[in-house]
């Protein structure tokens, strides 16, 4: 074989695949001009400091959620995403007549996680809002990602204080939450054990999530300022299941009171097993909003008959939240996995009331929407009647109506797997 | 006929599980080509076709008539399972059990016609699909492999829509062109189309002349091929350079994972891949590294508030130090034991971080914020396309010394230590330290990786230092092919970097990664990019006895 | 260059039992802190080695299932975790229509077995199909490749039986003969934790026996001793591997109901953490010896329940109970820096190991 066929045939093969080239790109040329119009003509104009989200008509208002939905904290981020679903259906899938289209990232509830999906949601430009994150972990270093890129994100489940302390720095100006802060949440306990139940001695367990370990913090000095004694400060791993050592070991500074604000699962097996533990059957057991959830009952069993919980006060839970989860059962089959699936749908829902107000639409139809505006109508955001009450947003991003109340549970509570909804005793 | 039964019921029963762990709903709005076929369908269509291939290829080819019998077979068996599911779900409640076996499910199988027909149209799906392949593998090579690739494409295409979205979004002319292939779900037909002629006549023509091209390429004189070898290896540097600001934000910020795995790989190479000794606890100096670059510069500890560059060999030396004081007592550890002893100091180091108790120094449940970010003059890394330059340099670094030691005495001593300890103490190697040397130098590498994650993150916690960690940078380096340089790279992409891209398919991506380790693991035992001489062994003896010299790492 | 040899060998040696003996002298000191101190009374300390035993005995029947693969296979069967989880997750689903149906409060010892029964075969199945899938075609490959593929079959299955019956967990009801607690000898103690202790004791005992005094067990016992004179002896090895994971299978779907009776909660992580315990206490008792198993999953549990309070509280460290784990790995170090190869291990292992 010579020099020149070795060389030929490849040749023509070339010119082959560069005539198809030519072809496909031209189709899509052709038909370029159907897809995306020329400038529009008319005198339309909107300005933005940060910049515009342009959408074609027909095309998808973008909303993406960064959650925690693998891993082992999956159930808080599934319960919002469906919370967020469940908002979007509720709008019948349609915001000012565009269709809205919802991407869900993963964040696995630890930062590098957090950093990834928002790296992942910075980068399409064609996204107008974020819901997220699940982790306060992961807000930490992912929301000034989004906020770099001009995307504001609100937050159904984060309720670290720092993410919206007045010293949490320009980095994090485009960062709201419809979740409480955990300062408020851990003097309620402690307020309500003092005062209320006028208990003395009091043990408290977290286990080491970042939530956890900061609502124990704030009970303890809370306690400690009310005149209390905390006998001891105890931590365990969420993937303990053998409480009775540790409980042993409080049973020897005879609490009268023992505070445990973790996750259902760590909840549950400490329910349990403190009627199990010489000492300890007759002390208040209280909780947080982390394990206010049915299945807290199905883990906890009858054990959990007269303990109290902190919680977000259901009176305020209107009877929007009923019809929610009728809708959730329908869809999918089961009662809500945890607590902040009422807090993303009010996200979602004050997203699109923002979206509504600042989008506007062109001659031609297409919708503009402003991200520095639309941050602001967020930040302005006033009197918004939510299924978890009536949300307004100060300053630094907190938006949550933060009444917290504490719960009693009854035996009818367990039996029929719902939770109190009359408050025990409220603060204020 | 046999082998289609029993390969038919395989196939079905993967395609019932895919069904009731909510794969083909979930995917089911998602679509690869708009309104016409959804993600869940098309996984349902590739188990299916494979199936039938599959069932073909275990026929004797010389008969046609069989071979198409038993693929069609094995379709419909699919078939008739699917259908069975939608029976038993329009009988019992099966989602009392099984979550997702819910309405919507069982419409989606149904093709939403009612169960009559929806089973007549499972059937023929089933029976089509798999005959299809088995067509498909009757025909000539040429046409099948172009057929597969371009199939192949169009579907990865679809499946990877945003991120293409979201890479081609900067390029003004492009994204038109790529916002005329998917305006918001899928491919358009007419894109599809196009797509799937594009795919087939590059690999038509690929399959024709590729090899030829190879050939020619060799056959030329050294002198060019030397000026060939330079210009590919100087565009590989460009390629390099550049890949961040072609690439855009987000993919930029994979690749800065994927370094950092990188470099955990590069040095978990030197200990079990070079040393033979298996550490299931390398997460450890990975948060040493962290750590210490943690508590040196955060302002919000307070201890010294030293910058990046003055905490970051701080850092090194911990994790050297740290290393050879694991390595002490577990030099007379083997295999096994030497797992599972690493495997604890990784969790130690992990509940040490963690602990109320060492709260005030390490931060305890809160971890450290306020890291700053590295700089050099006023040039910040704040970016990941900035951050990449740090870890691109950190990586040449550790690969250029990994390299180097390869081939180096100590290399040797290594290599010798991981075919058998004893022979090598017998040979005049000190083992002790062999060993020490290869732990010091592999905590090194991640102490590094770990003071650039945590300048990277701004913010460090101890649940970031799972067990997880160290399991997947052993999975990487053995699926990149265990030894080998650059099988950490190709590993460190293939579990990294892929997992990172389709983040949103969160909730089945363990699944699927974990189902891929097996396969891969079986379809390729000796890795992906295996190092040359391990490959020559693999082949050498096919079946050899279990404790052959490839014990490797355990040190047998 | 021998002698230089030599006398690095013995400065490390000597690094090594000054590491072994600080972390020994810190034990110490600590228990005689805590002694002193006098804040728990005896019967605080039958307590803990109670609930100890109890949470040792199901590591114990778990380690069961890795010790004996490892016996045959010389693998780390790292899905060994999930095959555990498999059981007691699709048992509760039988459980749950036996409490409800008011069959459960009728018959509890027939509900029981029924839940057992139900519980190891899923096991069983699990554990047979992983063999037949993920190792079988290995069985040539290099040490580590089954290793990975072991741990892409834990995920998967995770994962697996995640899409299948949901991501949050499920309750086992409360079996009402077992609750109450009982008085032995002025000693109060918890009558599931008996019946988690007896049971697996029981269990173990009969797998001994059973390894030890059968014609397929002496099988077993060959294949893992030596496979080519197994095979000449007419053995055959793939069905006695196959056995084991039959056997492994089904003593961790037991361990499964046990920890189901004993903790509740069911869901598709609850593998993981006493699957890495179990191969913890499969290493420490010496891996492959089922009695060193045994011994090793008690003495975990043990260390965990007591060691925390023994060893920390006198030390005045806070939170002891977060680093109950931290005190089991250290103690594994300090059992394997005296013997490398495990309490029990077989010299045998310094050779195949």
């Amino acid at each position: 074989m010579n020099g020149v066929a070795r060389i030929g045939v490849p040749m023509k093969q070339l010119a082959c695949v560069v005539m198809v080239l030519i072809m496909v790109l031209g189709l899509g040329v052709a038909s370029a001009p159907a897809a995306s119009p020329a400038k529009p003509k008319s005198s339309f104009e909107y300005e933005d400091r940060i910049g515009v989200v342009k959408i074609k008509p027909g095309g998808p208002i973008h909303i993406a959620c960064w959650f925690a939905v693998a891993g082992s904290e999956a159930t808080l981020g599934i319960d919002s995403k469906r919370g967020v679903e469940i908002a979007i259906e509720d709008r019948g899938g349609k915001l000012l007549g565009f269709p809205i289209k919802l991407t869900v990232e993963d964040t696995g509830c630890n930062p590098e996680g957090g950093q990834a999906a928002a790296t992942k949601i910075a980068s399409d430009p064609t996204i107008v809002a974020a819901i997220g994150s699940t982790c306060s972990s992961e807000a930490r270093p992912g929301a000034p990602i989004l906020w770099r890129a001009g995307i504001v994100t609100v937050s159904p489940s984060n309720t670290a204080p720092e993410l919206t302390s007045p010293k949490r720095g320009p980095e994090y100006a485009g960062y709201l939450r419809t979740a409480h802060n955990d300062k408020v949440q851990g003097a309620v306990a402690a307020e309500f054990a003092r005062k209320k139940l006028a208990v003395k001695r009091t043990a408290t367990i977290h286990d080491g999530s970042p939530y956890s370990e900061q609502l124990q913090a704030v009970f303890v000095a809370t306690f400690k300022r009310l005149g209390g004694i905390i006998t001891s400060q105890e931590a365990v791993a969420p993937t303990d299941t053998d409480m009775r050592p540790v409980l042993t070991k409080i049973a020897t500074g005879r609490p009268e009171f023992i505070y445990y604000p973790v996750f259902i699962a760590v909840g549950g097996h400490i329910t349990r097993q403190v009627k199990e533990v010489a000492g300890l059957e007759r002390v208040y057991l209280m909780g947080a909003d982390g394990m206010f959830s049915p299945d807290f009952y199905k883990a906890a069993g009858e054990a959990a008959i007269g303990m109290f919980h902190s919680s977000p006060d259901f009176s305020a839970f209107a009877g929007g939240y009923r019809s929610f989860l009728e809708k959730h059962q329908k869809k999918y089959g089961g009662k809500p996995l945890s607590v902040f699936h009422a807090h993303a749908y009010d996200a979602t829902m004050i997203i699109f009331a923002a979206i509504e107000k600042v989008a506007k639409k062109a001659p031609d139809g297409t919708l503009y929407i402003g991200r520095q505006a639309l941050r602001d109508a967020l930040y302005a955001t006033k009197g918004f009647k939510g299924l978890t009450g009536t949300l307004t947003c100060d300053a630094y991003g907190d938006c949550a109506d933060p009444r917290i109340a504490v719960y009693q549970t009854t035996a009818d509570n367990v039996k029929k797997l719902v939770m109190p909804d009359k408050p025990f005793w409220k603060p204020y | 006929m046999r082998q289609g039964i029993k390969i038919g019921l395989i196939g079905g029963i993967i395609e019932v599980l895919l069904a009731l762990v909510g794969m083909v709903e979930a995917f089911s709005q998602r679509y690869i080509i708009s309104d016409v076929i959804s993600m869940g369908q098309t996984l349902l269509l590739v188990v299916a076709m494979f199936t039938g291939y599959l069932a073909a290829k275990r026929t004797n080819r010389s008969e046609p008539l069989w071979v198409l019998a038993n693929s069609l077979i094995s379709g419909l068996i699919i078939g008739g399972l699917l259908s069975l599911l939608v029976i038993l779900g329009s009988m019992v409640r099966l989602r009392a059990v099984f979550i997702n076996a819910s309405p919507d499910l069982f419409k989606l199988l149904t093709f939403n016609q009612g169960i009559g027909t929806g089973i007549l149209l499972l059937l023929i799906f089933g029976t089509l699909s798999s005959s299809l392949s088995g067509l498909l593998f009757l025909s000539p090579s040429l046409l099948r492999g172009v057929l597969i690739r371009s199939l192949a494409g169009v579907a990865m295409a679809g499946l990877l829509q945003d991120l293409l979205r979201a890479i081609f979004a900067p390029w003004g002319p492009i994204a038109e062109i790529n916002q005329w292939f998917f305006p918001i779900n899928g491919l358009t037909v007419q894109g599809a189309v196009s797509l799937f002629i594009l795919i087939a006549a590059i690999s038509y023509f690929w399959r024709k002349s590729g090899s030829k091209m190879k050939t020619s390429l060799r056959r030329l004189p050294p002198t060019n091929q030397r000026v060939l070898r330079i210009t590919s290896s100087f565009l590989l540097a460009v390629i390099l350079l550049a890949l961040p600001q072609i690439l855009g934000l987000f993919l930029s910020e994979v690749l800065t994972i994927v370094g950092l795995f990188v470099l955990l790989g590069l040095g978990l190479n030197i200990v079990v891949g070079f040393a033979g000794l298996l550490d299931l606890g390398y997460v450890a100096f990975f948060a040493i590294g962290a750590y210490t670059v943690a508590v040196l510069t955060s302002p919000e500890l307070g201890f010294l508030n030293l910058s990046f560059w003055g905490a970051l060999p701080f850092a090194i030396v911990a994790g050297v130090v740290s290393g050879i004081l694991l390595g002490i007592p577990v030099l007379k550890m083997r295999g096994d034991y030497l797992a599972i002893a690493t495997l604890g100091f990784g969790e130690i180091i992990r509940i040490l971080v963690l602990s109320d108790f060492l709260r005030p120094w390490l931060g305890g449940a809160q971890g450290i914020a306020k890291i700053p970010r590295p700089s050099i003059g006023s040039v910040e890394f704040a970016t990941p396309q900035q951050i990449y330059y740090l870890i691109l340099a950190g990586c040449l670094l550790a690969g250029f010394i990994s390299w180097r030691l390869r081939d180096s005495r100590l290399g040797r001593a290594w290599m010798a230590v991981r075919e058998d300890e004893d022979v090598a103490q017998a040979m005049g190697i000190n083992l002790v330290a062999a060993k020490l040397l290869a732990f010091a130098t592999g905590a090194g590498f991640s102490a590094l990786s770990g003071a650039i994650f945590a300048s990277k993150l701004g913010s460090v916690y101890p649940h970031s230092f799972s067990v997880m960690i160290s399991i997947n940078i052993l999975c990487l380096i053995i699926v990149g092919g265990m030894g080998s340089i650059p099988g950490v790279i190709v590993g460190a992409i293939a579990l990294v970097g892929l997992p990172e891209l389709l983040r949103e398919f969160a909730e089945y991506r363990l699944l699927v990664y974990g189902a891929a380790l097996v396969a891969m693991m079986i379809l390729r035992p000796e890795g992906l990019w295996p190092e040359a001489k391990r490959r020559q062994e693999l082949h050498r003896e096919e079946a050899p006895e279990i404790e052959s010299a490839s014990g490797a790492a355990s040190g047998k | 260059m021998r002698q230089r040899w030599e006398e690095s060998i013995k400065v490390t040696d000597i690094l090594m039992w000054l590491i072994g003996a600080a972390i020994l002298a810190l034990i110490v000191s600590g228990s005689i802190a805590t002694l002193a101190a006098g804040r728990y009374t005896s019967r605080h300390w039958f307590d803990f080695i109670i609930f100890g035993l109890a949470q040792g005995s199901i590591y114990a029947l778990i380690a069961m299932g890795y010790t004996m693969v490892y016996g045959t296979l010389r693998m780390i069967n790292f899905a060994h975790g999930e095959v555990f989880m498999s059981g007691p997750y699709t048992a509760y689903f039988v459980a749950a229509s036996l409490n409800n149906s008011g069959f459960l409060d009728r018959q509890p010892i027939v509900s029981l077995l029924i839940v057992f029964i139900v519980s190891m075969a899923t096991s069983t199945l699990i554990a047979v199909l992983l063999e037949r899938v993920a190792y079988r075609p290995l069985r040539n490959a290099p040490r580590l490749v089954p290793l990975i593929t072991a741990i892409g079959a834990s995920f998967f299955l995770q994962y697996t039986f995640r899409g299948l019956y949901g991501s949050g967990f499920q309750a086992y009801p409360t079996v009402k003969i077992l609750e109450s607690p009982m008085v032995i000898g002025g000693f109060r103690i918890l009558k599931f934790q008996a019946v988690v202790i007896g049971a697996a004791a029981f269990l173990m005992i009969s797998l001994y026996t059973f390894i030890q005094r059968t014609r397929v067990g002496k099988a077993i016992r060959a294949v893992s001793e030596d496979k080519e004179v197994a095979t000449l002896m007419g053995i055959n090895i793939d069905r006695m591997i196959v056995t084991t994971f039959v056997i492994g299978g089904m003593a961790a779907g037991a361990a499964g109901v046990l920890y189901a009776l004993m903790f509740k909660q069911v869901h598709f992580f609850m593998g993981f953490v006493p699957g890495i315990k179990a191969f913890t206490a499969a290493v420490l008792g010496g891996i492959g010896n089922i009695p060193g198993a045994m011994l090793g999953g008690i003495f975990l549990g043990l260390v965990e329940s007591v060691g925390p309070s023994l060893f920390l509280d006198g030390l005045g460290i806070v939170a002891p109970y977060q680093l109950k784990d931290a005190i089991a790995f250290t103690l594994l170090v300090l059992v394997l820096i005296f013997r490398p190869t495990g309490i029990l291990g077989e010299r045998l292992a310094i050779k195949k190991a």
